[in-house]
Order: structure tokens, then C-alpha cells, then sequence
């Protein structure tokens, strides 16, 4: 066990040196106006009902263009295209907003690479609604209850970026939500929203629709965008990057839906509205997807940094049997390492303070396990999971994740020996890191914690 | 359609740098150089190649399976992971472009590490069964393993067990074993980019992930036997050759392939007199590193109806004799035989020594009439008297740097396969344009379909149609015609209407050693025939004008002459070393030897003069075909002033010193002067031009040596079986107009 101690202070290195150089890249874009410095806020949420972005989150009103107009949707949107790609991005710079998909790159910085002189090549944005992440319920809210913020958001980063078209890569198994989005998108080209000459302002551009088949690693952008292009789908190298050579061979951003979604609002409230938000670097308003042992599960739209237990004993009326009755928490998504429960007390739900407890804000998507749980067999589940999502590209992943899933359901089971324990943490670092995409890290993670700290 | 477009590729240069670097004869300006250093060591590289090129320019050989030189890169094996300084992850260095000032650690802890958990992961669902394993020897796996794999493995089999993949049956000549595949891509890589066949891909994912040709078929490509050189494990072997031999039994003798014109460089696999399989060798100017199947496949044949022991017929029958009988009675015809009956006539298999020596010793008895069965335009004398006029002026390497290719009456991908993949690879990488006169094939890439007859060459020279446009405006133009088209009445009008099409696009050339017009040879002895001066098509023979009374068929087996042309009265001399159309006629047999047991000369299409060396001896009684024409003329009385292998290379340097400048090209001279020649007989042509090789199944079975192997014989029958498959679809005919 002591191997696997310094293992993890190890990776706690290595995270927090990522984070590092994120933070630095960041401060660098967002640093610039510099206005004088306000007193940091030092408690977060509950939102205001006037700060929610989705105001139809639950699907109470009508989803459709005179609805969503209603909800203020398409307003001054001519203006805000008018006012040019280097206003949007300097909005959004200063909104803070990092990418909501899970690796929260700062937005207005991904944005602005695609900002480079025209070579004869068209630019793309790609919407990752390939929602898949287990626990993950937030882009498919907004796509059936509030498509049009998708759209506008969509027309606003392409005008950001330049871009011609957009495509938005919807799960396969949303296909509702497809059709509402489909139909939202064929309302805004009859309004003129979109098409030729968007909105009246001279700009082309088009959304289209494009169904996956129901591959989980799709939602990994290069896989995305392989997919997207009819070929299998599995991510690429990088480099080159999308920004470089993406959809088609052209450059391309992949975009989360929430990050395209917000992108509006934040335009129409400005940047220092959406900032005003969360922690230092940690901005904004955020979906959160509460699941498990709840007695209320729910999606729901909270400030950033807002306190995990807050979040929980507010919007979910608490755990099942008590808080004292938590045994752990994903706090985002099954990629993300579990929270044993100590730790889910004090801490706060933003990016940089689940990477301090080795952990992640990925999708936001809070899985709450009581002490009825059997904390092996919910990992084994997500070893399982894994091992049928690997696209089996690389070998560490496609060997990795098949073994750990044999050997989570021994430890089910009882058939394995204590000194595997030690082995699986080892075999776990032996695919983390080492492949194309992040999947074999997401599917080590679990295991790594869980292994640290409850076989 | 595979090819990219050109923007993507530009962006692209870390990705195809491989290629670039390939195409040597590009002498663009340098870019400045970026220093890195790779272990310590400080080393200067182009900007763009990958971390594991620039460690193989300081000596240091990165373990990897899934990269490939010729190959677009992967990168999912993750055996080459380095360390670089300042990055969190190892990374994969086949993939990962240098960047200035780049520290690699090739042998530090983490990287050691990282490959060892990558091979432990390669190996927890491989059989391990190496002892059964054809590829044990010779298999990266086993070799990479013994640096990086474990001594003991901690998979649980009793619990866990293996993964198990069901065998797929890809033919005649693909055996596989899918419980040993390690996914690494590189036959779907081949498939797709070189062979152009997009039949090998993979299904199923993660641990399910399975290679194969989809639905169960016939792996249709003729250069199917490559994916056996790629597979780094023993996953897909030599059907033909499993169970037979461990690459360390067997010997290794280096030789040029005779299968088709283009002189393929290979190492021939012996053991104890038994040629057991033949792999290619690399050289970057003729095969790069692919042979086709026929060449790799053949060895069979070369077991099968050999002609063992002289034989003289007697009452219709053919009787075993020995040397001296049957030198005695051919020396005796020859002598008796006056010099206007006797001719000689040399296969598409003879080696230059063989050709020489039956010159000069037909030359001895004052006869001249030496003729090649493979027949070619003798425009007014002017056809084969330039060298220009029959061979690729511009090279096989020469379709990289054109921009613009015709090829007229020829199916390059079955009469040069290795060229065909060639001609692919320019249209990928480099864009080149193609046309095609004659029947419409599928070449594995696009091209413009100028049109069937030969009347279509007066459109181009007119400059009418779109592609002679592109053929006007390309820099360096290449025709390629094909030496099939060009038998028959209206051969020499029809190489005199690619003349004067080459002469309308060279005169805007200002690169003046850029010759435009090319001939695709068929067989692999006709350059050196022609150089040497025999006379193609035996024309003279079938008209009956001449009157010959000793036919002497020094391996021709294409049976061009036949008793019916020569009459029952003629004595026919066959020397070759397989009983086929030639033995059949034939009133004594000299038993010759095939390709694998000579040292001898071929000079492929482009003139570039090859040797092989002789691997095994020839079986039974056969010699050397020089020796025995060497033999005979001493029996009949003028002995050829040669009796070793330096002495015969003497006489080929005296005849033609190209001949034995081994390796090198001899560029051919006088164009203008051919020209001149051919453009006196320039008269209008009409003539369909068909291939003789449409289809796949008329791949196989092209000479005396794959008519006599079982394996090619299998071949055909699963072509012929493939076409027929109705859940199949019919091969595209491509064309231009639906690409892209």
C-alpha cells in the first residue's frame, strides 16, 4: 500500500504542474484590461433565479423560437455579430468561462486560435453533444428545452471564430432531443436567423444536425470528428490539433453544448456579468447533474465554487439516510477519481479545487454513493463500462481496460489475492498516460483512488 | 477516394515527412535546421520529422511495431514511447514532430517503464506460442520482448483466460492466426494506401477489435503478400510456406525477380538445395520494399515440370539421353544446317548471358536470324536501333517527380505491380494526374478516361479534351506505353503517334534529360534482347517466307512459334528449364536452369542491368544455359572464346557496357535522331488497345514458371471464385470525373 501512497503524491505533482501552466496561459489572456481589484467573494451560491442562464431548464415552457424569444433568446443578436469577432472574444476572455466538457480549457483562448489569416480552407465548429459521460444529464436539457440558445450560441462562437458552418454531433440515443433541436434549428433559418446573410448582418452560416451511433469515445473530439467525417470512430494523434487540420481536414473547434450555450448570454450580459460568478478562474454559472443516492435527483443550475454539500443538501434534499451516511461521491462524471467522504465535506465544486483533492470537475456530474453501496462492485461497473467503450485503438487501453475489468469483478467476487491489490494500481498506471486519448486515464482513475483507499 | 487534399498535406508535413523524405530526388531549398537533443546527444534535423527519425540519425533504433517507413503513422502501438523533458506523458515518437530544442531521454527509467507496461499489455493476450508460430525467428514481438517483457507473467490465466479471435481465411496465400494480432494496423495500412484494395479494416472495438476482410473473402490485391513482411507478430504468415522452414535454417541468397519487367530486388530463402520462399529487398529506385505476389509466390513453380535430363525424341517419343548425346546430335544439325535455315529464338526469361552466348554462336555459323518471342515495332529499322524507343526513359522513381502520367494499352497494376503501387503513391502524396488509353481497368486510382482506341492519341495531340490540358501544363509529362499494345500490324504507327505526342510535350520541356516517353516492358529478358541485338517478333518465322530447318528455342514457351508455322521437317531445339509449350515441339530438350540457380544479367524496362546470384543448384542434370550453349559450341566444332563467368561478363561489356554496370541505369541517347526515324512511318492508327491482363485472375499465370505452380493455379481459381461472389461489389472503374 505504501507504493501506492507515494504513487498518488506523485500524481498530485503532476496535476497540480498541469494546472500550472493552464493557469499561467490564462492569466495571461484574461489579465489584460486589468481592471481594479474587487474583493473576492468568499461564499458561493444559491444563484439567483435573474443570474440563471437556462431559465427553461425543465422543459416548464414552450421550447420552441417564440418561447425561447420570450426567454429572451435571438435578441440583438445582429448587434453582437456586428460588433466583430474580436469584441466576442474579448467577452468572452473576460467572462473566465472554461470549456464545459470537462477539460476546461479557457474558452475565449480556444476560440481565438482559430482566429488566423484565411488559407483557402473553410473553418469549423463542432458541438460535442455526444452526451455519454455516465451520471451526465446537462446537454440533453438544454437541447430539448432550450435548442435556440444552442443556436444562437452556435452562430455566435462561428462568427468568434470565423467559422462556416457548425456541426452539432448529437447522440445517437437523444433522438428526440435531435428532432427538437432539428426543428429549432429549421425555425431559426425561417426566421432568417441563419442561412445566408444571418440575421441581416452579411454572414453565412449553417448549423447542421449529424446523429452518432452510439460510441462513447466519440465525445473525444478527434474520435468526434473522425467519426463526423463517416470513418470509425477513433481518436486521432495530436498533433496536429483541430485548430490545425479537423473536420474534413480543415480547422476546427470542439466545442461542449453548454459552452456554445452560454456563449449568448454572456455576450448580451458581458463578460464581467458572467465572471462575477465563482472563484478566482473558476467562473460563471454551471449545469450540475446530481445523481445516486439522493433523495431528489436532479440537473440544476448553481453557481461555480458552490460547496459540494451545499449542493446536495439544497437541490437534492440531501443523501439517502443522512450525510453521515455518504460512503463517497464522483463529483464529475465517471472519469473523474471518487471523493472518499471526508473529503466531501468542505469541499468546493469549481475546477481548481477538485484537481487539489486529485480529483476533477469534468461534466460536473455529482454521483452520490451511500454506505448501502458496494464501493468494489460500482467501480467494477465502471471498469466494465470502460472496457466496452475502449475504441481499441492503442494498446494500453484495449489490453488495460479489459484486464482491470477481469480482475474488479474478481475482487467482487472474492477470487482475487491482497497482493493484487497492488498490481492493479500498478497495471493502472501502466495505461495512464500512455495513450492517444484520455480514456485510458479516465479508466484508471477510478480504480487508482478506489484502490488507495477502500480495498 | 484516399487522397488528400493538397492544403491538409502542406499542414501535414510532421505526418508525411516519411514520404517526402522518400521521394530523394527532390532538391527543393533546404529549411533551416532545428537542433534537438536525443539522450544527451545534439542533433541537427529538419523541422517537421517525427522524434523516432531523428533518433535513427544518431544511431538510436526505437522498439515500435504499429510505425512503418512507408506507411502513414498510427501511432497506437505506444511501444515507442520516449520521455521528453518538460512533458507530464511519455510520448509516442513515431508521431510526435521535433521541436526546437527538445530533450529526448530514449533509455530513462520512465520510458523503460512505460514500454515495459505496453509489452506486458501486448503479451497478456498473445498465445505465446512461438515454438508453433511460423514468424518465431523473425518476429518483433519475440525480439522486442526479450528487452522489455517481463520473465513471468502476472496475468491470472485460470481465472481470466485469453482473449480468442476466429482465424480469417484470406485466400491462397494469407495464412492467419488472429489470436496472435496485436492490432497494430499496419496490413489495413498497406491495404489501403500502397495495394489501394480497401478490403482489409477492422471491426469491433476495444478488446473485440478485430482485423480483417470484413465479411470472409478473398484478400484480392496482387500484392497481397506484403501484409506478411508487415505483420511484426506472426498474425498473418506465408500460406504456401507454413510449417517449412525458421529463418535461421535457411540461407539467404540476393537476386533480382524475372516476373515481370521491372526487376524487383529479392532474397531468395534456401535450405539444402530448396528454395523455400522469396521475400523482397529493399531498393528504393525499382521496388522500394514491395514484391508482388507472383514474384513472392512462384517458388512452388519452380519445383514442378522441370525439364531434369537432356531428351532427344525418338519416334515421337521423348527419351532421356545424356549431355553428350544429345550436344552431339544438336552440334551435328548445326553444322549440317545451312546459315539461312537455322534461327533462334529467346523467351521472356533468358538471362543475358544465355542471350549472348546463342548469338555468337548462331553469329559462328554465319546465321543472323535471331529473333524474341515478345514482339516489337521495328519502325523502318528505326524501333529497337535507338534505345530510347523501348525502354522508360524516365524511370520507374521518375513517376514521383511527374505531374502528369498517360499511360496508353497498358494495365500497370497486373504487368508491374510494384510500379502500379508506385504510380499510386505519386497520386496520393504528390498529385499526379492520370489518363489512360485503352480498356478501362481498375488501377486503384483515379484517373481520366481519354479513351479505348488509339484514335484518342490524335484528340491529345490536337489538344483537345481536358487531359490534354493537364498533360500540356504539366512540368514533367510522362507517357507510358505498354509493350502489348504495340505488337501486332499497327504497333509501329502507334508508337510513332506516342513519339510525336512526347516530341509536342518535351519541346516546352526546359528540363532537357526529361524524355517523356516510356515503354512498359512485359517480360524481364526483352531490354537486354534488344540491346543486344536480337529482333523482335518472330513474324518472320510464322510467314512461311523463310524456310527454317533448325529452329533452336532458347526458353520460349509462349508457344508464338508452333509446328504448324514451321512444318513437321524442322528440328526444334528447346533449351529451358520447364516443360511447357516450347519442350512440346521440341526434338531434343537442354535442360537450362530458372533464375534462382544462375548467376546472370537482366536489365529491367527502365535499362538498368541487374544480377542474380545462384541460390540453389538447378535440379537433376540441368546447367546453366550459358554453359551449355558454351558446350555445344565446342562439340560443333567453334568454341566460344568464354569459360567462366568473368570471362562470359567480358563478352557482355564487349557487346554492351552497360551490361555489366550492375545496378546503374544506362540512359538512352539520340532522340531526336528516333524521332526522325519513327516519324516517317507515322500514319493514322485505329486499333482497340486491350491489355492482355484485365482482371486478377489474368495475374497469375503469365510465364513457363507460374504456369507450372500450384499455389498461382489456386490463385486463379480463388480470383475467378471472388468475381463471382455476388455479395461482392464489381470493382469501380475509376475515372476522374467521380473522384473526390
Amino acid at each position: 500500500m505504501a507504493s501506492s501512497l507515494t504513487g498518488l503524491g506523485g500524481r498530485l505533482a503532476v496535476k497540480s504542474g498541469y494546472l500550472h501552466s493552464l493557469s499561467r496561459g490564462f492569466a495571461a489572456t484574461a489579465g489584460a484590461p486589468a481592471p481594479e481589484k474587487k474583493p473576492e467573494k468568499t461564499t458561493y451560491g444559491p444563484l439567483k433565479d435573474q443570474d440563471r442562464i437556462f431559465t427553461n431548464l425543465y422543459g416548464r415552457h414552450d421550447y420552441r423560437i417564440k418561447g425561447a424569444m420570450s426567454r429572451g433568446d435571438w435578441y440583438k443578436t445582429k448587434e453582437i455579430i456586428l460588433k466583430g469577432s474580436e469584441w466576442i472574444l474579448k467577452e468572452m476572455s473576460a467572462s473566465g468561462l472554461r470549456g464545459r466538457g470537462g477539460a476546461g480549457f479557457p474558452s475565449g483562448m480556444k476560440w481565438g486560435f482559430m482566429n488566423k489569416p484565411f488559407d483557402g480552407r473553410p473553418k469549423y465548429l463542432v458541438v460535442n453533444a455526444d452526451e455519454g459521460e455516465p451520471g451526465t444529464c446537462k446537454d440533453r436539457e438544454i437541447m430539448r428545452h432550450d435548442p435556440h440558445k444552442l443556436i444562437e450560441g452556435c452562430l455566435i462562437a462561428g462568427v468568434a471564430m470565423g467559422a462556416r458552418a457548425a456541426y452539432i454531433y448529437i447522440r445517437g440515443e437523444f433522438y428526440n432531443e435531435a428532432v427538437c433541436l432539428q426543428e429549432a434549428i429549421h425555425e431559426a433559418y425561417q426566421a432568417g436567423y441563419l442561412g445566408k446573410d444571418c440575421c441581416g448582418t452579411g454572414y453565412n452560416f449553417d448549423v447542421f444536425v449529424h446523429r452518432g451511433a452510439g460510441a462513447y469515445i466519440c465525445g473525444e473530439e478527434t474520435a468526434l470528428i473522425e467519426s463526423l467525417e463517416g470513418k470509425q470512430g477513433k481518436p486521432r494523434l495530436k498533433p496536429p490539433f483541430p485548430a490545425d487540420i479537423g473536420v474534413f481536414g480543415c480547422p476546427t473547434t470542439v466545442a461542449n453544448v453548454e459552452t456554445v450555450a452560454v456563449a449568448p448570454t454572456i455576450c448580451r450580459r458581458g463578460g464581467a456579468w458572467f465572471a462575477s460568478f465563482g472563484r478566482e478562474r473558476n467562473r460563471g454559472t454551471k449545469l450540475f447533474c446530481i445523481s445516486g443516492h439522493v433523495n431528489n435527483p436532479c440537473t440544476v443550475e448553481e453557481e461555480m465554487s458552490v460547496p459540494l454539500k451545499d449542493l446536495i443538501e439544497r437541490h437534492c434534499g440531501g443523501v439517502i439516510g443522512g450525510w453521515d451516511n455518504l460512503q463517497a461521491i464522483i463529483p464529475g462524471g465517471s472519469s473523474v477519481p471518487l471523493l472518499p467522504r471526508s473529503i466531501c465535506d468542505t469541499v468546493l465544486m469549481d475546477f481548481d479545487s477538485l484537481v487539489a483533492v486529485q480529483s476533477g470537475l469534468g461534466t460536473a456530474a455529482v454521483i452520490v454513493m451511500n454506505k448501502q453501496v458496494d464501493i468494489v462492485k460500482c467501480i467494477a461497473r465502471l471498469a466494465l463500462f470502460y472496457k466496452h467503450e475502449s475504441c481499441g485503438q492503442c494498446t494500453p487501453c484495449r489490453e488495460g481496460c479489459s484486464w482491470l475489468n477481469k480482475m474488479m469483478w474478481r475482487f467482487v467476487d472474492g477470487k482475487a489475492r491482497p497482493s493484487e491489490i497492488d498490481m492493479i494500481w500498478e497495471l493502472s498506471k501502466q495505461i495512464e498516460g500512455h495513450t492517444i486519448c484520455a480514456l485510458g486515464d479516465a479508466a484508471a482513475w477510478p480504480i487508482q483512488v478506489s484502490a488507495s483507499f477502500y480495498f | 477516394m484516399y487522397r488528400v487534399p493538397q492544403l491538409t498535406r502542406l499542414a501535414t508535413t510532421g505526418a508525411r515527412i516519411v514520404t517526402s523524405s522518400a521521394r530523394g530526388q527532390q532538391t527543393a531549398a533546404a529549411p533551416e535546421k532545428i537542433e534537438v537533443f536525443i539522450d544527451g546527444k545534439k542533433v541537427l534535423v529538419e523541422p517537421g520529422m517525427t522524434i523516432l527519425q531523428a533518433c535513427a540519425l544518431v544511431g538510436v533504433d526505437i522498439p515500435r511495431f504499429c510505425y512503418h517507413d512507408r506507411l502513414s503513422i498510427a501511432g497506437n502501438c505506444r511501444m515507442c514511447l520516449v520521455e521528453v523533458e518538460k512533458s507530464i506523458k511519455p510520448v509516442a515518437s513515431c508521431a510526435m514532430p521535433v521541436m526546437k530544442g527538445m530533450r529526448v531521454k530514449t533509455d530513462s527509467p520512465l520510458t523503460k517503464k512505460a514500454r515495459e507496461g505496453v509489452m506486458e499489455f501486448l503479451l497478456v493476450n498473445h498465445p505465446l506460442d512461438c515454438p508453433i508460430c511460423d514468424q518465431g525467428g523473425e518476429c518483433d514481438l519475440q525480439d522486442q520482448s526479450m528487452g522489455f517483457g517481463s520473465d513471468r507473467g502476472r496475468h491470472q490465466n485460470q481465472y481470466d483466460g485469453k482473449r480468442a479471435v476466429e482465424d480469417k481465411n484470406m485466400g491462397p496465400l494469407v495464412k492467419t492466426s488472429m489470436n496472435r494480432c496485436i492490432q497494430c494496423t499496419r496490413c489495413i495500412r498497406f491495404a489501403n494506401e500502397v495495394a489501394g484494395v480497401p478490403d482489409l479494416g477492422s471491426t469491433g472495438r476495444g478488446n473485440d477489435m478485430q482485423i480483417g476482410t470484413y465479411v470472409d473473402k478473398f484478400f484480392a490485391s496482387e500484392l497481397s503478400g506484403n501484409v506478411i513482411d508487415l505483420c511484426p507478430v506472426g498474425a498473418l504468415t506465408n500460406k504456401p510456406y507454413s510449417f517449412m522452414a525458421r529463418p535461421w535454417e535457411t540461407r539467404k541468397t540476393e537476386s533480382v525477380d524475372v516476373m515481370d519487367a521491372l526487376g524487383s530486388n529479392i532474397v531468395i530463402s534456401h535450405r539444402t538445395g530448396e528454395v523455400m520462399r522469396i521475400i523482397p529487398r529493399m531498393n528504393d529506385d525499382v521496388n522500394e520494399e514491395w514484391i508482388s505476389d507472383k514474384t513472392r509466390f512462384v517458388t512452388d513453380g519452380l519445383k514442378r515440370q522441370r525439364l531434369l535430363a537432356p531428351m532427344i525424341k525418338e519416334g515421337g517419343q521423348l527419351k532421356q539421353v545424356d549431355w553428350e548425346e544429345a550436344l552431339y546430335v544438336v552440334a551435328r544439325k548445326l553444322r549440317q544446317t545451312p546459315a539461312d535455315q537455322i534461327a533462334g529464338v529467346a523467351g521472356g526469361l533468358v538471362d543475358t548471358e544465355a542471350l549472348v552466348a546463342l548469338k555468337d554462336l548462331l553469329n559462328r555459323f554465319n546465321c543472323e536470324n535471331l529473333y524474341t518471342e515478345e514482339s516489337f515495332p521495328t519502325v523502318n529499322g528505326g524501333g529497337i536501333d535507338l534505345r530510347t524507343n523501348y525502354i522508360m526513359n524516365d524511370r520507374i522513381m521518375g513517376v514521383e517527380d511527374s505531374d502528369a502520367l498517360l499511360l496508353i494499352g497498358t494495365n500497370p497494376r497486373y504487368e508491374a505491380p510494384v510500379f502500379n503501387a508506385r504510380i499510386r503513391k505519386s497520386f496520393i502524396h504528390y498529385n499526379l494526374d492520370v489518363g489512360l488509353i485503352g480498356s478501362p481497368v481498375d488501377l486503384t486510382y483515379d484517373y481520366d478516361h481519354v479513351g479505348t482506341n488509339a484514335k484518342a492519341l490524335d484528340d491529345l495531340l490536337a489538344g483537345k479534351g481536358s487531359f490534354a490540358e493537364k498533360l500540356k501544363s504539366a512540368k514533367k509529362p510522362m507517357v507510358v506505353v505498354g509493350a502489348g499494345v504495340l505488337q501486332g500490324p499497327q504497333g509501329a504507327a502507334l508508337l510513332a503517334k506516342v513519339h510525336q505526342l512526347a516530341d509536342q510535350l518535351r519541346s516546352k520541356q526546359s528540363d532537357k534529360s526529361w524524355k517523356v516517353v516510356n515503354v512498359l516492358q512485359r517480360v524481364a529478358g526483352q531490354v537486354a534482347a534488344l540491346d543486344i541485338g536480337y529482333k523482335p517478333s518472330v513474324e518472320a518465322l510464322r510467314d512461311g517466307k523463310k524456310s527454317i530447318k533448325l529452329l533452336f528455342l532458347l526458353g520460349a514457351d509462349e508457344a508464338s512459334v508452333s509446328r504448324r508455322d514451321i512444318g513437321s521437317d524442322t528440328f526444334v531445339v528447346y533449351q529451358g528449364h520447364h516443360g511447357d509449350a516450347g519442350a512440346e515441339i521440341a526434338d531434343v530438350i537442354l535442360p537450362g536452369a530458372a533464375y534462382t540457380e544462375k548467376e546472370s544479367t537482366y536489365v529491367n524496362t527502365e535499362g538498368r542491368s541487374q544480377k542474380t546470384l545462384p541460390a540453389v543448384q538447378p535440379p537433376g542434370l540441368a546447367r546453366v544455359d550459358w554453359k551449355i550453349l558454351r558446350a555445344l559450341s565446342e562439340i560443333a566444332g567453334k568454341a566460344l572464346p568464354y569459360s567462366s563467368i568473368q570471362e562470359m561478363r567480358q563478352r557482355l561489356a564487349q557487346v554492351a557496357p552497360h551490361l555489366t554496370r550492375y545496378g546503374e541505369v544506362q540512359e538512352a541517347n539520340y532522340l531526336k535522331q528516333s524521332m526522325e526515324l519513327t516519324e516517317k512511318s507515322s500514319s493514322a492508327v485505329n486499333a482497340e488497345l486491350k491489355p492482355a491482363q484485365l482482371e486478377l485472375a489474368d495475374f497469375y499465370m503469365t510465364n513457363s514458371i507460374t504456369r507450372a505452380s500450384p499455389t498461382m493455379a489456386e490463385c486463379v481459381r480463388a480470383a475467378r471464385k471472388h468475381q463471382q461472389n455476388p455479395h461482392i461489389e464489381q470493382p469501380k472503374r475509376h475515372t476522374a470525373a467521380s473522384a473526390m
